[in-house]
């Protein structure tokens, strides 16, 4: 039965070499390898319960009425988007753990690229022959960014409706191009035409999605083309020859126990956790507002930039050059990006390292580079968790213009701290490990020398 | 070295962190012997002398110069006169009084009088001319939901956030309404403790004040949470805990447990 489909395929389609030989390629094996597979997976569930999503939500600013069963909103004029999203959740079978779970996904799918993210800097696995896999990784993350963004964003309710209000003044202090792109995109001074809903909605369900896509089909097929990458583990792995585990039988069925152990885990947070209750945060009226509005943790690094820049615009005379969010909300990210987009390259000019390199850097190898991550995603986080200042006022008492000052000063200090501080713990680590190395050595030598000498008095007797 | 200097500064600089903001009065209140005996007026009268009066003036007339004693400053209290029953109960039995520090923000704690106490404080109070407005029976049941939640995320949201979990705005720490009763919620509206605005019946009628009453408790404490644990009701910021503290967790253990480890 097996035999005859397979060869009723091969027949068709002449896949078997093909086939053969994926089933044939070779995973190196390493718990951190499996980080991305966390992101990919995530965002299978996300297109499956985004496409459930669809059926029922209406990208629409229409006004309407909710007559459904949540109790304080009855009766109250909203748009149609806001309204199929209550409804959503209230009135429609499985809408709402559909809704929760794809919520959870879209804040797991972020979490794992970046852990993925930090694992390939650290071991160093974005180097030659790898450099455009990484690029593609990093436009991969920045797509998701903005993805997320739209997706919580097209609901229409109070939070998303404020999130969109910072979008439209970061967008609309882009220098020069500000104004017309802004006016462009929006189609009209801030709530904009009801034509941006549609706008959101094309680009979250249709665009981005596909771009993401792609982006991963290409990143995948580079990682296959050029083969993982692996660490040291045997003396039998070196830059040429990759030592691992063939896909089938060994790696396939380890991969899909994370599919699964990933997929139980989003949608049990899905069915059990409450994710942004949209009907407790009501319609968006631009005239309203709420105290301690939150974009998702994986914005909050640009909250956190807007929160610290000190006021000030660049003016010439009258005109405002560049108004003053233009340095937390464009600025800040484009300088992380490009600062990681363009390490590879950094490392290869002024780390002097050339060649290919197949074989991983533990982190304490290469202290130059672990510092310098360390320092930069210490100055990264550190602005994060400025971003929820507010809340640290309201949970802990402490003062928040306490805070903002503390901030400012850490985000300085602390990289360069950090910077110094892992370079002296990496080389300490290394050199604890030459002493052991030695010593092992000394010991066996010590060893062998003491057998020797009993060897050599043995025959004496004789 | 420099390790132990940076341990040593983040200890330091939460300590002065956590000591600013948690410098709490500790008040000693002066009861007479005998409450119950007293008859109301003059346990409230007893009670005023003794825990109200260095503030506020010998007859809640008020004090406006602080002079500096051993204990601190004192004084610097607003007049009582006309304030009426309904603020010297919201401000007793929220523990927002007596309070020590003056410049603070008060705080809401376990009130420090029982309630005897309070309704004596109340009676003694309001007993003194001109004559105030009493405490405010709200009627909660007779609100609408939806006109409650409309009004509350345009007269209240901005501080008290959409479900009433509280908030922080330039120079005040906004308290969530989880503790607050819909009595307290009427006189706090009327009388706006600290920077909170007061809303007179012109602004916003007693019949919208049910309203609003209703909303607040529905969110405040009762919130409809149809997808499951509600973790704070505070949107992003808690589900990005969840999303790192547990679901990031989890699937990293199932990764070190499914693949292999680096032997040193």
């Amino acid at each position: 039965m097996i035999r005859r489909t397979v060869n009723f395929l091969d027949s068709r389609t002449g896949a078997v070499p093909f086939l053969r030989k994926s089933l044939r390629y070779i995973f190196p094996d390493h718990w951190s390898f499996l980080l991305g597979e966390i992101a990919m997976y995530a965002f299978i569930v996300l297109v499956a319960t985004g496409v459930y999503l669809t059926l029922f939500f209406e990208p629409s600013l229409a006004e309407t009425t909710y007559t459904g069963s949540y109790k304080p909103l009855q009766g109250l004029a909203m748009s149609e988007a806001y309204r199929s999203a209550v409804e959503l959740s209230f009135d429609i079978p499985s809408g709402l753990l559909m809704r929760q779970t794809h919520h959870w996904a879209s804040n797991i799918f972020v979490a794992a690229i970046l852990m993925h993210l930090l694992r390939v800097f650290f071991t160093g696995a974005f180097r030659k022959p790898r450099e455009i896999t990484w690029v593609i990784g990093l436009l991969m993350l920045f797509a998701t960014l903005l993805e997320g963004y739209l997706g919580y964003s097209m609901i229409d309710d109070l939070l998303s409706g404020i999130g969109l209000a910072i979008g439209y003044g970061v967008a609309l202090s882009l220098p020069v191009v500000g104004a017309n792109l802004t006016l462009g995109l929006w189609g009209g001074p801030f709530p904009g035409d009801p034509a941006f809903e549609s706008r959101m909605y094309v680009a979250h369900v249709f665009l981005l999605p596909i771009l993401i896509g792609t982006l991963m089909a290409g990143h995948l097929a580079l990682v296959a083309s050029r083969h993982h990458a692996q660490f040291k583990a045997t003396k039998r792995a070196t830059e040429r020859k990759l030592v691992g585990m063939p896909a089938f039988p060994a790696q396939v069925p380890r991969s899909l126990a994370l599919m699964f152990a990933t997929v139980a885990v989003l949608f049990l947070l899905g069915g059990l956790v409450q994710i942004n209750p949209i009907w407790q945060w009501g319609p968006f009226e631009v005239s309203q507002g709420t105290n301690g509005a939150q974009p998702d943790w994986y914005l909050g690094w640009l909250i956190g930039s807007l929160r610290l820049v000190p006021g000030f615009d660049v003016t010439i005379g009258d005109y405002t050059l560049i108004p003053n969010p233009f340095w937390g909300g464009a600025l800040f990210p484009l300088v992380v990006m490009a600062v990681l987009g363009a390490w590879p390259w950094l490392e290869r000019r002024f780390g002097g390292v050339r060649g290919f390199h197949n074989i991983l850097d533990r982190p304490r190898d290469v202290p130059g580079r672990t510092a310098f991550g360390f320092a930069f995603f210490t100055w990264v986080a550190l602005i994060f968790l400025a971003g929820s200042a507010d809340r640290a006022t309201v949970f802990f008492g402490l003062d928040y213009e306490s805070q903002v000052v503390f901030f400012r000063g850490a985000v300085i200090v602390a990289p360069i701290v950090a910077f110094f501080v892992t370079r002296r713990i990496c080389r300490e680590l290394k050199r604890g490990e030459e002493i052991g190395v030695d010593k092992e050595r000394a010991e066996e030598e010590a060893e062998e020398e003491a057998q020797e000498a009993e060897r050599e008095k043995e025959p004496a007797p004789a | 070295m420099s390790l132990r200097r940076l341990i040593l500064a983040a200890v330091l600089s939460a300590l002065v962190l956590a000591g600013a903001a948690y410098a709490q009065p500790k008040n000693g209140v002066v009861r007479p012997s005998g409450e119950t005996k007293l008859p109301p007026r003059e346990l409230g009268s007893q009670l005023y002398a003794g825990n109200c009066s260095a503030c506020h003036g010998i007859d809640g007339s008020g004090q406006r110069t602080p002079r500096k004693t051993t204990e601190g400053i004192e004084g610097q209290g607003p007049s009582l006169r006309g304030v009426g029953a309904r603020s010297v109960d919201f401000y007793l039995r929220t523990g927002y009084m007596p309070i020590s520090e003056p410049d603070e923000q008060p705080v809401r704690r376990r009130p420090l009088f029982s309630d005897l106490e309070i309704r004596a404080l109340v009676d003694y109070v309001s007993s003194l001319p001109p004559p105030g407005p009493p405490i405010p029976k709200p009627h909660p049941e007779r609100g609408n939901l939806a006109e409650g939640y409309e009004l509350f995320t345009e007269n209240c949201a901005g501080c008290h956030q959409v479900a009433a979990q509280g908030g922080v705005t330039t120079g005040a720490r906004v308290p969530p309404l989880t503790d607050a009763s819909a009595v307290q919620i009427a006189q706090s509206v009327r009388i706006g403790p600290y920077l909170m605005p007061r809303f007179s019946e012109r602004q916003i009628s007693d019949e919208e004040l049910d309203s609003i009453i209703a909303y607040a408790e529905l969110a405040a404490k009762e919130p409809v949470d149809e997808g499951g644990w509600g973790i704070g009701h505070l949107g992003p910021i808690t589900e990005g805990m969840v999303t790192w503290y547990f679901a990031a967790v989890v699937l990293v253990l199932v990764c070190l447990m499914i693949g292999r480890r680096l032997r040193a």
